[in-house]
Protein backbone atom coordinates (compact mmCIF):
# COMPACT_ATOMS: atom_id res chain seq x y z
CA UNK A 1 0.00 0.00 0.00
CA UNK A 2 1.10 3.70 -0.76
CA UNK A 3 -0.37 6.35 0.95
CA UNK A 4 0.83 9.82 -0.66
CA UNK A 5 -0.22 12.74 1.80
CA UNK A 6 0.04 16.40 0.95
CA UNK A 7 3.35 16.51 -0.85
CA UNK A 8 5.21 19.03 -2.04
CA UNK A 9 8.82 19.32 -3.38
CA UNK A 10 10.40 22.67 -3.76
CA UNK A 11 13.62 23.19 -5.94
CA UNK A 12 14.98 27.01 -4.66
CA UNK A 13 12.06 28.82 -6.17
CA UNK A 14 10.57 26.20 -8.58
CA UNK A 15 7.81 24.36 -7.19
CA UNK A 16 8.50 20.73 -8.75
CA UNK A 17 5.26 19.35 -6.94
CA UNK A 18 2.59 20.25 -5.09
CA UNK A 19 0.29 19.36 -2.35
CA UNK A 20 -0.18 16.00 -4.26
CA UNK A 21 -2.28 13.28 -2.66
CA UNK A 22 -3.30 9.60 -3.57
CA UNK A 23 -3.18 6.31 -2.71
CA UNK A 24 -2.45 3.13 -4.27
CA UNK A 25 -3.89 -0.31 -2.59
CA UNK A 26 -2.95 -3.61 -2.45
CA UNK A 27 -2.96 -5.73 -5.73
CA UNK A 28 -3.88 -2.35 -7.43
CA UNK A 29 -1.65 -0.89 -10.51
CA UNK A 30 -1.66 2.68 -10.71
CA UNK A 31 -0.65 4.24 -14.11
CA UNK A 32 0.84 7.63 -13.06
CA UNK A 33 0.33 10.08 -15.88
CA UNK A 34 1.00 13.22 -16.95
CA UNK A 35 2.86 16.01 -19.63
CA UNK A 36 6.86 16.00 -19.45
CA UNK A 37 7.53 18.05 -15.82
CA UNK A 38 4.60 17.83 -14.62
CA UNK A 39 6.60 16.15 -11.73
CA UNK A 40 6.28 12.60 -12.61
CA UNK A 41 9.85 11.39 -11.50
CA UNK A 42 9.98 13.72 -8.89
CA UNK A 43 7.11 12.46 -6.67
CA UNK A 44 8.48 8.85 -7.53
CA UNK A 45 11.95 9.52 -6.32
CA UNK A 46 9.95 11.25 -3.02
CA UNK A 47 7.76 7.60 -2.89
CA UNK A 48 11.37 5.46 -3.53
CA UNK A 49 13.18 7.96 -0.55
CA UNK A 50 15.69 9.10 -2.97
CA UNK A 51 15.14 12.38 -1.25
CA UNK A 52 12.83 14.02 0.88
CA UNK A 53 9.94 16.44 0.32
CA UNK A 54 9.68 19.69 1.50
CA UNK A 55 6.49 18.54 3.41
CA UNK A 56 4.20 16.41 3.18
CA UNK A 57 4.24 12.53 4.11
CA UNK A 58 4.55 9.15 1.95
CA UNK A 59 3.35 5.98 3.88
CA UNK A 60 4.68 2.51 2.93
CA UNK A 61 2.77 -0.38 4.25
CA UNK A 62 2.13 2.63 7.21
CA UNK A 63 5.70 3.41 7.30
CA UNK A 64 6.84 5.99 6.83
CA UNK A 65 9.52 6.65 3.99
CA UNK A 66 11.54 9.75 5.39
CA UNK A 67 11.35 9.07 9.32
CA UNK A 68 11.54 4.85 8.88
CA UNK A 69 13.28 4.88 6.30
CA UNK A 70 15.40 1.80 5.51
CA UNK A 71 12.27 -0.21 6.60
CA UNK A 72 10.53 1.23 4.44
CA UNK A 73 12.89 1.24 1.36
CA UNK A 74 13.30 -2.18 2.06
CA UNK A 75 9.76 -2.66 1.04
CA UNK A 76 9.77 -0.82 -2.24
CA UNK A 77 11.12 -2.29 -5.57
CA UNK A 78 12.26 0.57 -7.80
CA UNK A 79 13.06 0.63 -11.53
CA UNK A 80 14.19 4.50 -12.23
CA UNK A 81 13.83 6.55 -15.82
CA UNK A 82 16.75 4.86 -16.73
CA UNK A 83 17.81 1.30 -15.41
CA UNK A 84 20.41 1.84 -12.62
CA UNK A 85 22.88 -1.01 -14.18
CA UNK A 86 26.83 -1.55 -13.49
CA UNK A 87 27.88 -1.52 -17.21
CA UNK A 88 31.12 -3.74 -16.32
CA UNK A 89 29.26 -5.88 -14.18
CA UNK A 90 27.72 -9.42 -15.81
CA UNK A 91 23.80 -9.82 -14.90
CA UNK A 92 24.02 -12.66 -12.33
CA UNK A 93 26.78 -10.86 -10.74
CA UNK A 94 24.70 -7.45 -10.68
CA UNK A 95 21.32 -9.06 -9.42
CA UNK A 96 23.51 -10.59 -6.72
CA UNK A 97 24.73 -7.47 -5.40
CA UNK A 98 21.28 -5.87 -5.93
CA UNK A 99 20.07 -8.94 -3.73
CA UNK A 100 22.37 -8.62 -0.92
CA UNK A 101 22.35 -4.88 -0.83
CA UNK A 102 18.53 -4.63 -0.32
CA UNK A 103 18.71 -7.25 2.34
CA UNK A 104 17.79 -11.02 0.78
CA UNK A 105 19.09 -13.79 2.71
CA UNK A 106 22.20 -15.55 2.32
CA UNK A 107 20.39 -18.68 1.69
CA UNK A 108 17.86 -17.21 -0.14
CA UNK A 109 19.88 -15.99 -2.99
CA UNK A 110 20.35 -18.47 -5.42
CA UNK A 111 16.77 -19.35 -5.67
CA UNK A 112 15.96 -15.01 -5.90
CA UNK A 113 18.24 -15.07 -8.60
CA UNK A 114 16.79 -18.12 -10.45
CA UNK A 115 13.44 -17.00 -10.08
CA UNK A 116 14.01 -13.45 -11.19
CA UNK A 117 15.93 -14.38 -14.03
CA UNK A 118 13.09 -16.58 -15.37
CA UNK A 119 10.30 -14.34 -14.46
CA UNK A 120 11.79 -11.47 -16.43
CA UNK A 121 13.31 -13.99 -19.70
CA UNK A 122 16.77 -13.52 -18.78
CA UNK A 123 17.66 -16.96 -17.75
CA UNK A 124 20.19 -16.85 -21.33
CA UNK A 125 22.04 -13.59 -20.66
CA UNK A 126 22.99 -14.09 -16.95
CA UNK A 127 26.48 -14.05 -17.92
CA UNK A 128 26.30 -11.41 -20.07
CA UNK A 129 27.92 -7.97 -19.15
CA UNK A 130 25.21 -5.16 -18.59
CA UNK A 131 26.43 -2.80 -20.57
CA UNK A 132 26.31 -4.53 -24.04
CA UNK A 133 22.94 -5.87 -23.67
CA UNK A 134 20.11 -4.46 -25.72
CA UNK A 135 17.79 -1.67 -24.17
CA UNK A 136 15.38 -3.67 -24.14
CA UNK A 137 17.34 -6.04 -22.09
CA UNK A 138 18.56 -3.60 -20.23
CA UNK A 139 15.06 -2.37 -19.08
CA UNK A 140 14.24 -6.63 -18.17
CA UNK A 141 17.50 -6.31 -16.29
CA UNK A 142 16.05 -2.93 -14.43
CA UNK A 143 12.93 -4.89 -13.39
CA UNK A 144 14.96 -7.43 -12.44
CA UNK A 145 16.93 -5.66 -9.95
CA UNK A 146 13.35 -4.18 -9.01
CA UNK A 147 11.96 -7.40 -8.11
CA UNK A 148 14.93 -9.38 -6.90
CA UNK A 149 14.11 -8.90 -3.19
CA UNK A 150 10.23 -9.43 -3.61
CA UNK A 151 9.32 -6.41 -2.29
CA UNK A 152 4.94 -5.58 -2.03
CA UNK A 153 5.23 -2.50 -3.43
CA UNK A 154 6.73 -1.65 -6.93
CA UNK A 155 7.78 1.82 -8.40
CA UNK A 156 8.75 1.54 -11.94
CA UNK A 157 9.17 5.39 -13.92
CA UNK A 158 8.58 4.42 -17.36
CA UNK A 159 9.21 0.89 -17.63
CA UNK A 160 8.16 0.50 -21.55
CA UNK A 161 9.99 4.00 -22.96
CA UNK A 162 12.73 3.34 -26.18
CA UNK A 163 11.30 -0.19 -26.68
CA UNK A 164 9.92 -2.09 -30.06
CA UNK A 165 6.56 -2.39 -30.04
CA UNK A 166 6.84 -6.51 -29.08
CA UNK A 167 9.04 -5.57 -26.26
CA UNK A 168 6.28 -3.18 -25.37
CA UNK A 169 4.07 -5.95 -25.56
CA UNK A 170 6.60 -8.58 -23.56
CA UNK A 171 7.25 -6.27 -20.65
CA UNK A 172 3.62 -5.14 -19.92
CA UNK A 173 2.53 -8.67 -19.83
CA UNK A 174 5.31 -9.22 -17.03
CA UNK A 175 4.40 -6.58 -15.11
CA UNK A 176 0.67 -7.43 -14.79
CA UNK A 177 2.42 -10.88 -14.15
CA UNK A 178 3.76 -9.43 -11.24
CA UNK A 179 1.00 -7.57 -9.80
CA UNK A 180 -1.07 -10.26 -7.30
CA UNK A 181 -0.67 -9.34 -3.88
CA UNK A 182 1.54 -6.57 -5.11
CA UNK A 183 0.73 -3.07 -4.99
CA UNK A 184 2.75 -1.11 -8.32
CA UNK A 185 3.05 2.07 -9.04
CA UNK A 186 3.54 2.97 -12.83
CA UNK A 187 4.43 6.14 -14.85
CA UNK A 188 4.51 5.84 -18.24
CA UNK A 189 3.12 8.33 -21.98
CA UNK A 190 1.49 5.50 -23.23
CA UNK A 191 -1.87 5.89 -22.11
CA UNK A 192 -3.32 2.97 -24.13
CA UNK A 193 -0.64 1.04 -21.43
CA UNK A 194 -3.05 2.47 -18.61
CA UNK A 195 -6.28 1.11 -19.75
CA UNK A 196 -4.35 -2.42 -20.21
CA UNK A 197 -3.12 -2.77 -17.73
CA UNK A 198 -3.75 -0.73 -14.50
CA UNK A 199 -6.58 -0.29 -12.08
CA UNK A 200 -6.43 3.28 -11.18
CA UNK A 201 -5.13 6.36 -12.80
CA UNK A 202 -3.69 9.28 -11.54
CA UNK A 203 -2.74 12.15 -13.42
CA UNK A 204 -0.86 15.05 -12.93
CA UNK A 205 -0.38 18.19 -13.86
CA UNK A 206 2.02 21.07 -13.33
CA UNK A 207 2.86 19.66 -9.80
CA UNK A 208 -0.83 19.01 -9.23
CA UNK A 209 -3.31 15.88 -9.13
CA UNK A 210 -5.66 16.47 -11.74
CA UNK A 211 -7.76 13.48 -11.76
CA UNK A 212 -7.87 10.32 -9.56
CA UNK A 213 -9.69 8.12 -10.83
CA UNK A 214 -10.71 4.16 -11.14
CA UNK A 215 -10.14 2.65 -14.40
CA UNK A 216 -13.80 0.86 -13.96
CA UNK A 217 -14.98 4.45 -13.07
CA UNK A 218 -14.00 5.95 -16.92
CA UNK A 219 -17.49 5.35 -18.72
CA UNK A 220 -17.17 3.42 -21.65
CA UNK A 221 -16.79 5.16 -25.12
CA UNK A 222 -14.84 7.09 -23.19
CA UNK A 223 -11.15 6.82 -24.45
CA UNK A 224 -8.29 7.52 -21.32
CA UNK A 225 -7.24 10.06 -24.00
CA UNK A 226 -9.88 12.60 -23.66
CA UNK A 227 -9.93 11.86 -20.04
CA UNK A 228 -5.98 12.94 -19.59
CA UNK A 229 -6.28 16.03 -22.15
CA UNK A 230 -9.59 17.02 -20.23
CA UNK A 231 -7.94 16.71 -16.72
CA UNK A 232 -4.96 19.02 -18.27
CA UNK A 233 -7.45 21.50 -20.05
CA UNK A 234 -9.36 22.02 -16.65
CA UNK A 235 -6.34 22.64 -14.88
CA UNK A 236 -5.39 25.52 -17.18
CA UNK A 237 -2.73 24.40 -18.80
CA UNK A 238 -0.52 26.56 -20.91
CA UNK A 239 -0.88 24.17 -23.79
CA UNK A 240 -4.87 24.18 -22.84
CA UNK A 241 -5.85 25.82 -25.87
CA UNK A 242 -3.96 23.21 -28.17
CA UNK A 243 -5.01 20.61 -25.96
CA UNK A 244 -9.00 21.29 -26.36
CA UNK A 245 -8.32 21.52 -29.87
CA UNK A 246 -6.62 18.03 -30.07
CA UNK A 247 -9.33 17.08 -27.97
CA UNK A 248 -12.25 18.32 -30.34
CA UNK A 249 -10.69 16.34 -33.12
CA UNK A 250 -10.39 13.18 -30.95
CA UNK A 251 -14.34 14.05 -30.26
CA UNK A 252 -14.94 14.25 -33.68
CA UNK A 253 -13.08 10.97 -34.66
CA UNK A 254 -15.03 9.19 -32.12
CA UNK A 255 -18.14 10.53 -33.12
CA UNK A 256 -17.72 9.82 -37.09
CA UNK B 1 28.22 -4.00 8.81
CA UNK B 2 27.46 -6.87 5.77
CA UNK B 3 26.11 -3.60 3.70
CA UNK B 4 29.32 -2.11 4.60
CA UNK B 5 31.10 -5.81 2.82
CA UNK B 6 28.84 -5.93 -0.11
CA UNK B 7 29.30 -2.71 -1.59
CA UNK B 8 33.19 -2.90 -0.54
CA UNK B 9 33.00 -6.06 -2.53
CA UNK B 10 31.54 -4.85 -5.60
CA UNK B 11 33.81 -2.38 -5.29
CA UNK B 12 36.97 -4.03 -5.19
CA UNK B 13 36.25 -6.48 -7.76
CA UNK B 14 34.88 -3.54 -9.92
CA UNK B 15 38.42 -2.23 -9.82
CA UNK B 16 40.34 -4.69 -11.03
CA UNK B 17 37.68 -5.13 -14.29
CA UNK B 18 38.61 -1.36 -14.93
CA UNK B 19 41.20 -0.44 -16.98
CA UNK B 20 42.18 2.47 -14.71
CA UNK B 21 43.08 0.72 -11.73
CA UNK B 22 45.51 -1.55 -13.76
CA UNK B 23 46.85 1.64 -15.53
CA UNK B 24 47.63 3.53 -12.01
CA UNK B 25 49.32 0.35 -10.90
CA UNK B 26 51.54 -0.24 -13.60
CA UNK B 27 52.78 3.71 -13.48
CA UNK B 28 53.38 3.14 -10.31
CA UNK B 29 55.35 0.06 -10.23
CA UNK B 30 57.13 1.68 -13.38
CA UNK B 31 58.16 4.95 -12.12
CA UNK B 32 58.64 3.73 -8.67
CA UNK B 33 61.16 0.69 -10.70
CA UNK B 34 63.14 4.24 -12.22
CA UNK B 35 63.08 6.12 -8.92
CA UNK B 36 65.37 3.08 -7.55
CA UNK B 37 67.35 2.20 -10.44
CA UNK B 38 68.48 5.84 -10.29
CA UNK B 39 68.61 5.44 -6.24
CA UNK B 40 70.82 2.52 -6.45
CA UNK B 41 73.39 3.50 -9.36
CA UNK B 42 74.06 7.27 -7.20
CA UNK B 43 74.64 4.68 -4.55
CA UNK B 44 76.73 2.69 -6.37
CA UNK B 45 78.79 5.39 -7.15
CA UNK B 46 79.39 6.91 -3.99
CA UNK B 47 80.14 3.93 -2.51
CA UNK B 48 83.31 3.39 -5.25
CA UNK B 49 84.26 7.31 -4.61
CA UNK B 50 84.48 6.51 -0.89
CA UNK B 51 86.13 3.33 -1.64
CA UNK B 52 88.58 4.83 -3.71
CA UNK B 53 89.43 8.19 -1.03
CA UNK B 54 90.23 5.30 1.09
CA UNK B 55 87.56 6.66 3.75
CA UNK B 56 86.45 3.30 6.24
CA UNK B 57 84.57 5.57 8.28
CA UNK B 58 82.31 6.95 5.55
CA UNK B 59 81.60 3.86 3.97
CA UNK B 60 80.20 2.76 7.46
CA UNK B 61 77.60 5.68 8.04
CA UNK B 62 76.62 5.10 4.50
CA UNK B 63 73.49 2.81 4.25
CA UNK B 64 70.77 1.32 1.94
CA UNK B 65 68.09 2.90 4.18
CA UNK B 66 68.51 6.18 4.29
CA UNK B 67 70.33 6.43 0.66
CA UNK B 68 67.57 4.44 -1.36
CA UNK B 69 64.74 3.34 0.40
CA UNK B 70 64.20 6.85 2.45
CA UNK B 71 64.33 8.47 -0.90
CA UNK B 72 62.31 6.02 -3.41
CA UNK B 73 59.56 6.56 -0.80
CA UNK B 74 59.22 9.81 -1.03
CA UNK B 75 59.17 9.82 -4.81
CA UNK B 76 56.91 7.05 -4.36
CA UNK B 77 54.81 9.44 -2.61
CA UNK B 78 54.55 12.17 -5.39
CA UNK B 79 54.02 9.23 -7.83
CA UNK B 80 51.04 8.35 -5.68
CA UNK B 81 49.90 12.38 -5.60
CA UNK B 82 49.51 12.30 -9.03
CA UNK B 83 47.73 8.90 -9.39
CA UNK B 84 45.27 8.38 -6.86
CA UNK B 85 43.11 10.93 -7.79
CA UNK B 86 42.87 9.42 -11.05
CA UNK B 87 41.70 5.94 -9.06
CA UNK B 88 39.23 7.81 -6.66
CA UNK B 89 37.74 10.17 -8.84
CA UNK B 90 35.30 7.73 -10.62
CA UNK B 91 34.13 6.12 -7.00
CA UNK B 92 30.89 8.56 -6.80
CA UNK B 93 31.32 10.51 -9.83
CA UNK B 94 30.45 7.64 -11.85
CA UNK B 95 27.64 6.23 -10.15
CA UNK B 96 25.84 9.79 -9.98
CA UNK B 97 26.23 10.17 -13.60
CA UNK B 98 25.04 6.84 -14.92
CA UNK B 99 22.22 6.69 -12.54
CA UNK B 100 23.31 3.76 -10.84
CA UNK B 101 23.27 6.80 -7.46
CA UNK B 102 19.71 6.32 -7.03
CA UNK B 103 19.99 2.37 -6.84
CA UNK B 104 22.46 2.68 -4.03
CA UNK B 105 20.41 5.42 -2.13
CA UNK B 106 17.24 3.77 -2.26
CA UNK B 107 18.31 0.77 -0.86
CA UNK B 108 17.88 0.28 2.49
CA UNK B 109 21.37 0.57 3.59
CA UNK B 110 22.68 4.11 5.10
CA UNK B 111 24.78 6.48 3.78
CA UNK B 112 27.57 5.99 6.22
CA UNK B 113 27.80 2.33 5.08
CA UNK B 114 28.04 3.33 1.40
CA UNK B 115 30.87 5.56 2.35
CA UNK B 116 32.88 2.98 4.47
CA UNK B 117 32.21 0.51 2.17
CA UNK B 118 33.69 2.41 -1.01
CA UNK B 119 36.56 3.22 1.47
CA UNK B 120 37.32 0.08 2.33
CA UNK B 121 37.70 -1.10 -1.05
CA UNK B 122 39.91 1.57 -1.95
CA UNK B 123 42.05 1.25 0.78
CA UNK B 124 42.19 -2.47 0.14
CA UNK B 125 43.42 -1.60 -3.58
CA UNK B 126 45.93 0.51 -2.05
CA UNK B 127 47.12 -2.22 0.35
CA UNK B 128 47.90 -4.12 -2.90
CA UNK B 129 49.54 -1.26 -4.61
CA UNK B 130 51.76 -0.85 -1.51
CA UNK B 131 52.68 -4.41 -1.10
CA UNK B 132 53.85 -4.72 -4.65
CA UNK B 133 56.01 -2.27 -3.87
CA UNK B 134 58.13 -4.55 -1.44
CA UNK B 135 59.70 -5.67 -4.49
CA UNK B 136 62.18 -2.71 -4.31
CA UNK B 137 63.00 -3.51 -0.58
CA UNK B 138 63.33 -7.57 -1.60
CA UNK B 139 65.86 -7.12 -4.75
CA UNK B 140 67.67 -5.06 -1.92
CA UNK B 141 67.58 -7.50 0.76
CA UNK B 142 68.38 -10.49 -1.93
CA UNK B 143 71.80 -8.08 -2.44
CA UNK B 144 72.51 -6.22 0.80
CA UNK B 145 71.11 -5.81 4.23
CA UNK B 146 68.66 -3.39 4.81
CA UNK B 147 67.52 -2.71 8.36
CA UNK B 148 64.01 -4.37 8.19
CA UNK B 149 62.26 -2.44 10.49
CA UNK B 150 63.04 0.45 9.06
CA UNK B 151 61.94 -0.39 5.67
CA UNK B 152 58.59 -1.31 7.73
CA UNK B 153 57.89 1.91 9.22
CA UNK B 154 58.88 3.24 6.26
CA UNK B 155 56.27 1.36 4.12
CA UNK B 156 53.79 1.57 6.66
CA UNK B 157 53.90 5.59 6.45
CA UNK B 158 53.25 5.00 2.61
CA UNK B 159 49.85 2.83 2.93
CA UNK B 160 48.66 5.45 5.82
CA UNK B 161 49.50 8.40 2.94
CA UNK B 162 48.05 6.56 0.24
CA UNK B 163 44.87 5.68 2.71
CA UNK B 164 44.91 9.83 3.01
CA UNK B 165 45.21 9.97 -0.35
CA UNK B 166 41.64 7.92 -0.86
CA UNK B 167 39.59 9.42 1.71
CA UNK B 168 40.17 12.71 0.47
CA UNK B 169 39.96 11.54 -3.17
CA UNK B 170 36.33 10.22 -2.53
CA UNK B 171 35.70 13.39 -0.78
CA UNK B 172 35.77 15.29 -4.47
CA UNK B 173 34.23 12.69 -5.81
CA UNK B 174 31.39 12.81 -3.71
CA UNK B 175 30.42 16.28 -4.90
CA UNK B 176 30.12 16.30 -8.54
CA UNK B 177 29.25 13.81 -11.27
CA UNK B 178 32.36 14.96 -13.35
CA UNK B 179 35.48 13.06 -13.15
CA UNK B 180 38.17 15.43 -14.31
CA UNK B 181 36.53 17.84 -11.75
CA UNK B 182 37.10 15.57 -8.91
CA UNK B 183 39.91 14.09 -10.48
CA UNK B 184 41.47 17.97 -10.39
CA UNK B 185 40.07 18.98 -7.01
CA UNK B 186 41.71 15.80 -5.05
CA UNK B 187 45.13 16.08 -7.26
CA UNK B 188 44.75 20.39 -5.59
CA UNK B 189 43.81 19.16 -2.50
CA UNK B 190 46.64 16.60 -1.96
CA UNK B 191 49.49 19.16 -3.67
CA UNK B 192 48.48 21.73 -0.81
CA UNK B 193 48.38 19.50 1.68
CA UNK B 194 52.21 18.33 0.27
CA UNK B 195 53.36 22.06 0.27
CA UNK B 196 51.45 23.82 2.92
CA UNK B 197 54.22 23.94 5.18
CA UNK B 198 56.23 25.93 2.45
CA UNK B 199 55.78 29.36 3.98
CA UNK B 200 56.45 28.32 7.68
CA UNK B 201 59.54 26.63 6.58
CA UNK B 202 61.42 30.23 8.12
CA UNK B 203 59.18 31.66 10.28
CA UNK B 204 57.50 30.24 14.40
CA UNK B 205 54.33 31.41 15.85
CA UNK B 206 50.99 29.51 16.35
CA UNK B 207 49.85 29.92 12.58
CA UNK B 208 53.19 28.49 11.21
CA UNK B 209 53.32 25.28 13.34
CA UNK B 210 49.86 24.40 12.73
CA UNK B 211 50.64 24.62 8.55
CA UNK B 212 53.33 22.71 9.60
CA UNK B 213 51.45 20.48 11.43
CA UNK B 214 49.24 19.57 8.36
CA UNK B 215 51.50 19.19 6.10
CA UNK B 216 51.80 15.57 5.13
CA UNK B 217 55.83 14.97 3.84
CA UNK B 218 56.25 16.58 7.43
CA UNK B 219 54.79 13.48 9.11
CA UNK B 220 55.63 11.16 6.45
CA UNK B 221 59.36 11.65 6.78
CA UNK B 222 59.11 10.39 10.09
CA UNK B 223 57.75 7.63 9.01
CA UNK B 224 60.41 6.63 6.31
CA UNK B 225 63.66 7.77 8.51
CA UNK B 226 62.03 4.78 10.67
CA UNK B 227 60.23 6.39 13.46
CA UNK B 228 56.16 4.89 14.01
CA UNK B 229 55.36 7.97 15.71
CA UNK B 230 51.81 7.39 17.15
CA UNK B 231 51.01 11.03 16.82
CA UNK B 232 52.11 10.55 13.07
CA UNK B 233 49.76 7.51 12.98
CA UNK B 234 47.08 9.62 14.75
CA UNK B 235 47.53 12.77 12.13
CA UNK B 236 46.78 10.37 9.19
CA UNK B 237 44.37 8.91 10.35
CA UNK B 238 42.44 11.97 11.42
CA UNK B 239 43.03 12.99 7.79
CA UNK B 240 41.28 10.19 6.69
CA UNK B 241 38.39 10.33 9.55
CA UNK B 242 37.81 14.05 8.13
CA UNK B 243 37.32 13.18 4.45
CA UNK B 244 35.38 10.06 5.26
CA UNK B 245 33.13 12.38 7.32
CA UNK B 246 33.11 15.11 4.72
CA UNK B 247 31.73 12.32 2.14
CA UNK B 248 28.83 11.34 4.18
CA UNK B 249 27.79 14.73 4.36
CA UNK B 250 28.18 15.29 1.03
CA UNK B 251 26.09 12.01 -0.18
CA UNK B 252 23.58 12.94 2.89
CA UNK B 253 22.90 16.65 1.57
CA UNK B 254 22.51 15.49 -2.10
CA UNK B 255 19.51 14.00 -1.12
CA UNK B 256 18.46 17.55 -0.40
CA UNK B 257 19.00 19.47 -3.30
Amino acid sequence: MIEVKHLTKAYGSFVAVKDISFRAERGQILGFLGPNGAGKTTTMRIITGFMPATSGTVEIDGLDIFTNSLEARRRIGYLPENPPLYSDMRVEAYLRFVAKLRGVKRAEIDDALDHVLKVTGLADMAHRICGQLSKGYRQRVGLAQALVHNPPVMVLDEPTIGLDPRQIHEIRELIRGLAGDRTIVLSTHILPEVSQICDKVVIINDGRVALEEQIKDIPAGTSLEEVFLNAIAREGHPEAASAEETLEEVGAGHSA
Amino acid sequence: MRNTLTIAGKELTGYFVQPVAYVVLTVFILLGGWFFFAMLRQFDEMVQLVQMMGQPETLKQMNLNNRVIDPLLHDLSIVLVIVMPALTMRVFAEEKRTGTYELLLTAPVRTGEIVAGKFLAAAAFTLVMVALAWIFPLILMVFGNPELGVMFAGYLGLFLLSLAFVSVGLFTSSLTQNQIIAAISSFGILILLFVISWPAEAGGGAVWSVLKYLSLPEHFSTMTRGVIDTSDVVFFLSVVATALFLTQRSVESARWR
